[in-house]
């Protein structure tokens, strides 16, 4: 599908995951309450119309809804959609119709699966029914999907007065998505020659500055950056902070120091932490050299080179 | 009002993927399009405004890295919106009339290649009822398109069958030969589009738009500096732009009253426009939006191809403004519609009246 | 040509805490907007657009939220725009929507932003695992912490300002019900005793992260005529852009920061800020901020912003004080931090700031910012409209 791009661009998996904790309003919270229970609840408008599912504020009149009513669980497909080849995520893993579905005492319609077995099966006005989930847990999940009905219609919405026992609060709503992250032609190239242990900045052709990681501008001068510089591999501490707190997802033995390090040649400092030093000795001027470890695509840390400290006036130009 | 005009318009060429490239190193040669056109740099400019995704990019603050491109020193007064294009521009073109600024820059872009589009559109639904099933964006469309197909053909020209769709489809990406930056270009006559198989019915893979990456810029400039940088402006003469409720199930789905209420106001039904650039993805969203904006047999609509020719998201809307003001701009139309969407199904609609002096 | 003048006349906001579990993101959003009509004494029917903004969508994990958004506040057949400027998007977004106004696109704008952070986490939304990225090695307060360090070097100020700082806005913070953090007993021994995490930023001089909203009502003349309650007047409103990291950058005292103030101070007619405004809301999201962003704004000169800290200027009772409300030290729901600033500081001129209201306040700057101390905006309010 995706045509192969040019050998020297870099790409990688990036994957974007997280359970959302999802807190609800009372209306949201009576309506996936009342699925547990295989109850379908909508709200009534102050004009009298019937929203299922119940939304919390009206999309006419902006108004707050509360007047809870509750609807069958049989209704009439408004519209649909055959839907071959099911993704990640949804409904049902065989062949399905995306549906909207007016249930009987409704005004609007709710967006589902409908289970069929293929397009011809399905047509606008179709009776359908929901079929529950054989667990619920106050999701709209908890409807499995729809499937067809050639039972009775249902009544008018009935007011909704009962009130549930422990309802639902919240949900948690896990969302994965799945990327590939290119970091373009200037970042490739940097990349590239940092797995040689050699640190390469770009000079702007138009302010002469030079800049590592090159990110493909001249951000003050919006110009392509194209000449490659090498810089360092030594560089000034131009500013640091001691962590005492450990970062989520690092393995570092707090107190450490993260610092920001001017490599020789470059005109902005890029971020590193300090070892080879007790963390309180650290200062600002400090002259130091990478240290690689065996299989990183950056220093593991710098370290001191032994030099005397570095002028204030030499790097406080690039704080 | 304020006279603004649209005096340049630049885009990348839209492509599949762009994994080559970096969203700066795709947006920048744009941005210098347009700048080179009005012999302006980025520091002349007045207001700066842009819109982009980050849920696109898989990135947070995607946006700042971008602004790298612009060269934004000494700094420039600049503002950006989670939203195509369309709106930024729609931002920059009050900010004009406020008098606060003479000239304005807007670019646009997203890179769909990163990961799966119709996937990363569901994130955009209602979070408690309908993202937790990840609709996808086709499937959304296609329930839009059967409402449309079941509807009555009537007088107001609602309704369509399949073979009005795949002609749409045609006709867009025929005129996309012309379009040096189109993604999808030529097609098959309607006819031999209806032999092939459906993608989500009752969409075929015809009436849906490309996924692909791409940028686009222009620039705005008021009164007699916008004559100065441009010999026929595209002039602004009225802009607008309407939401409609999220749900799809509270929503008549034929009908886009957004696009009608933004039409009205942005004064479209005072004079026929004889160009109209419609930001429809989807065939049947063209029939929809044509209605609306009561779009006569004669109007070209689409010359550029649409977005059914390149729909690089965050931009495709932009692009249309662009692409109808290039048209007035080289004497191909006096005046012009413009139309941007986003959200589901048309949820939300923008429409600009764009005119040449008379000449 | 002339500007429409713009008034604040209506202002609302959440009470900001850790996690709001009795409400969705709509009924977080429209809890402040209710308020905010509610004071301008108005309903959904007078609102003519919608101007909304927030920090990055993963933080709730909704793309482009405004679209589910829509029917909460009332934008079903009107317009609606979505801001994102970053931290300083709160600012920024009140900025939009009073450029409606000013511009006679629209007489009356109903603005909002929102964070919900609880439905995250902060730090997971800021620190994704873009592949090849060498990772941020120190949490956020490792971004801010290294710049302190410049700024104590640069001018030699003492330690202990930072904790002056975080002291008063916490104790400020006692006074504002809708603040996240009310801590009764904290005294400033604490403060200086907590725990170090950042060296050298303390655990107490860092923000707490909130589930907030705030919403105000914007309009034009006429409609500032029908308020119900005395508005405040916009004299000015900038915002500017630098790029997040360039050779040359004063993360100290960004370019940006310094030019946005100095337009801003054009356009209402200040020549001196210190003596001219009467109180400040100004973005500190770690307690010495606050003296950095005293020079940066103009308050003092070069080196000399601590000396006003540590005088006591800057105090609630003080000759200039900054962030009466408690500020983002004691709330940051991120993408309506900015907001609250603005409209913090459109109470103070409205004399409706209950009690942190600071006596006699007439003009006020409402500051934010954001990204790599890159994005800035600010305005200008104050109790009479502008002249001319």
């Amino acid at each position: 599908m995706t045509p192969a791009s040019p050998p020297e661009a870099l790409q990688a998996p990036l994957v974007v995951e997280f359970p959302f904790t999802r807190s609800l309003g009372p209306v949201q919270s009576a309506f996936l309450t009342g699925l547990r229970t295989r109850t379908v609840l909508g709200v009534r408008t102050t004009d009298g119309r019937v929203l299922v599912p119940p939304v919390e504020y009206d999309p006419v009149t902006a108004d707050e809804l509360t007047d809870l009513v509750e609807v069958a669980p049989t209704g009439t497909v408004t519209t649909w959609a055959w839907n071959p080849a099911p993704r990640r995520g949804q409904p049902l893993s065989t062949p399905f119709a995306w549906v909207l579905v007016r249930l009987d005492g409704a005004d609007t319609a709710l967006l589902h699966a409908l289970d069929a077995p293929g397009p011809d099966a399905v047509r606008t006005g179709a009776r359908v029914r929901i079929r529950w989930a054989a667990e619920r847990v106050g999701a709209i999940t908890d409807i499995a999907c729809f499937e067809s009905y050639d039972g009775a219609e249902g009544g008018p919405a009935v007011p909704h007065r009962v009130t549930f026992t422990d309802p639902v609060r919240g949900i948690v709503a896990p969302a994965r998505l799945d990327y590939t992250y290119a970091p373009g032609r200037a970042q490739s190239r940097y990349l590239r020659a940092l797995a040689d242990r050699v640190t390469y900045g770009e000079r702007c052709p138009s302010c002469r500055k030079v800049y590592v990681p090159p990110r493909g501008a001249c951000p003050t001068c919006g110009v392509a950056t194209d000449e490659q510089v090498e810089v360092g591999p030594r560089g000034t501490v131009t500013t640091f902070c001691i962590v005492n707190i450990k970062a989520r997802n690092l393995d570092i033995e707090v107190p450490y120091v993260y610092a920001h390090i001017a490599l020789d040649g470059a005109d902005l400092a890029l971020h590193g932490r300090i070892g080879g030093i007790p963390y309180d000795q650290v200062r600002m001027g400090l002259r130091v050299e990478p240290v690689w470890s065996e299989h990183g695509r950056y220093p593991d840390h710098y370290r001191p080179t032994g030099e005397p400290d570095a002028d204030y006036d030499t790097y406080k130009e690039l704080l | 009002m304020r006279e603004v005009a649209i005096v340049a318009f630049g885009q990348s060429d839209h492509r599949r993927d762009t994994a080559e490239t970096s969203e700066v190193e795709m947006v920048m040669p744009v941005l210098h399009q347009v700048l080179d056109a009005v012999g302006l740099r980025a520091g002349e400019i007045g207001f700066t405004c842009s819109g982009s995704s980050d849920y696109l990019a898989g990135r947070a603050f995607s946006f700042t890295m971008a602004l790298d491109g612009v060269g934004a020193w000494p700094p420039i007064s600049e503002s950006h919106v989670e939203m195509d294009g369309a709106w930024a521009l729609y931002e920059a073109w009050t900010r004009l009339l406020t008098g606060e600024a003479e000239t304005a820059l807007v670019y646009a872009y997203g890179k769909s290649s990163p990961g799966d589009l119709r996937e990363v559109l569901t994130r955009q639904l209602d979070p408690y009822y309908v993202a937790p099933l990840w609709p996808d964006s086709v499937s959304l469309a296609a329930l839009q398109a059967q409402a449309l197909l079941d509807a009555e053909v009537d007088a107001e020209g609602t309704g369509a069958d399949e073979r009005t769709l795949a002609g749409v489809a045609a006709r867009s990406r025929t005129a996309a030969e012309d379009n040096p930056h189109a993604q999808l270009t030529g097609s098959p006559p309607p006819e031999a589009l209806l032999a092939e198989p459906y993608l989500v019915r009752p969409l075929r893979r015809h009436d849906c738009p490309p996924i692909g990456d791409g940028a686009a810029a222009v620039v705005l400039a008021a009164g007699d500096t916008a004559r100065r940088l441009c010999r026929r402006p595209a002039w602004i003469r009225g802009m607008d732009h309407r939401t409609e409720a999220h749900s799809l199930g509270v929503r008549n789905l034929t009908r886009s009253p957004s696009t009608r209420l933004a039409a009205e106001r942005a004064g479209v039904f005072e004079a026929p426009p004889d160009l109209a650039e419609l930001h429809a993805p989807f065939t049947s969203q063209e029939v929809i939006l044509r209605r609306e904006l009561r779009l006569a047999e004669a109007v070209r609509v689409n010359p550029s191809g649409g977005a059914l020719a390149a729909n690089p998201m965050m931009a495709a809307g932009l692009i249309r403004l662009g692409e109808a003001a290039a048209a007035v701009h080289r004497g191909a139309c006096d005046r012009a519609l413009a139309h941007a969407t986003s959200g589901p199904c048309l949820q939300q609609n923008l429409v600009a009246v764009l005119e040449g002096d008379v000449r | 040509m002339t500007r429409e003048p713009v008034a604040v006349v209506g202002i609302g906001q959440t009470k900001h805490t850790a996690a709001r579990r009795d409400v969705s993101i709509a009924g977080l959003v429209r809890e402040a907007a209710v308020r905010a009509l509610d004071d301008a004494e108005l309903g959904w029917a007078d609102i003519d657009a919608v101007v909304i903004g927030k920090a990055p969508d993963f933080f709730e994990g909704v793309m482009m939220p405004e679209l589910y958004l829509a029917d909460a506040l009332g934008a079903v057949g009107k317009p609606m725009l979505r801001v994102h400027t970053a931290g300083s998007v709160g600012g920024s977004t009140a900025l939009v929507a009073a450029g409606l106004v000013a511009a006679r696109v629209h007489r009356t704008v109903l603005t909002l932003a929102f964070e919900k952070q609880s439905e995250s986490n902060a730090m997971w939304g800021l620190s994704l695992p873009i592949p090849f990225q060498q990772p941020l090695l120190a949490g956020a307060g490792g971004f801010f912490a290294p710049h302190v360090r410049a700024y104590m070097r640069r001018t030699g100020a003492p330690s202990g300002i930072g904790a002056l700082v975080a002291y008063k806005d916490r104790r400020n913070a006692l006074r504002n019900p809708y603040a996240h953090l009310h801590e009764h007993d904290l005294t400033l021994d604490q403060v200086r005793s907590s725990p170090m995490l950042w060296d050298p930023i303390r655990y107490s001089e860092t923000c707490p992260s909130s589930d907030g909203a705030c919403a105000m009502v914007l309009t034009d003349r006429a409609g500032a005529d029908r308020a119900p309650y005395p508005p405040a007047w916009m004299h000015g409103g900038a915002m500017r852009s630098e790029p997040t990291l360039f050779a040359g950058k004063d993360f100290v005292s960004p370019r940006a920061g310094r030019d946005c103030a100095a337009d801003v101070y054009r356009q209402a007619g200040i020549a001196d800020p210190r003596r001219e405004i009467d109180a400040v809301e100004m973005y500190v999201p770690f307690s010495w901020y606050e003296p950095m962003w005293l020079e940066n704004l103009g308050f003092a000169e070069e080196g000399e912003g601590w000396k006003l800290t540590e005088s006591g200027v800057t105090g609630i009772d003080g000759e200039l004080p900054v962030n009466p409300s408690g500020g983002v030290l004691s709330t940051n729901p991120i993408g309506a931090s900015g907001m609250l600033r603005f409209a913090e500081a459109a109470l103070q001129v409205r004399g409706r700031a209950g009690e942190h209201q600071v006596d006699g306040a007439r003009k006020a700057l409402g500051h934010a910012y954001g990204g790599g101390s890159q994005f800035f905006s600010m305005w200008v309010v104050a109790d009479t409209p502008p002249t001319g």
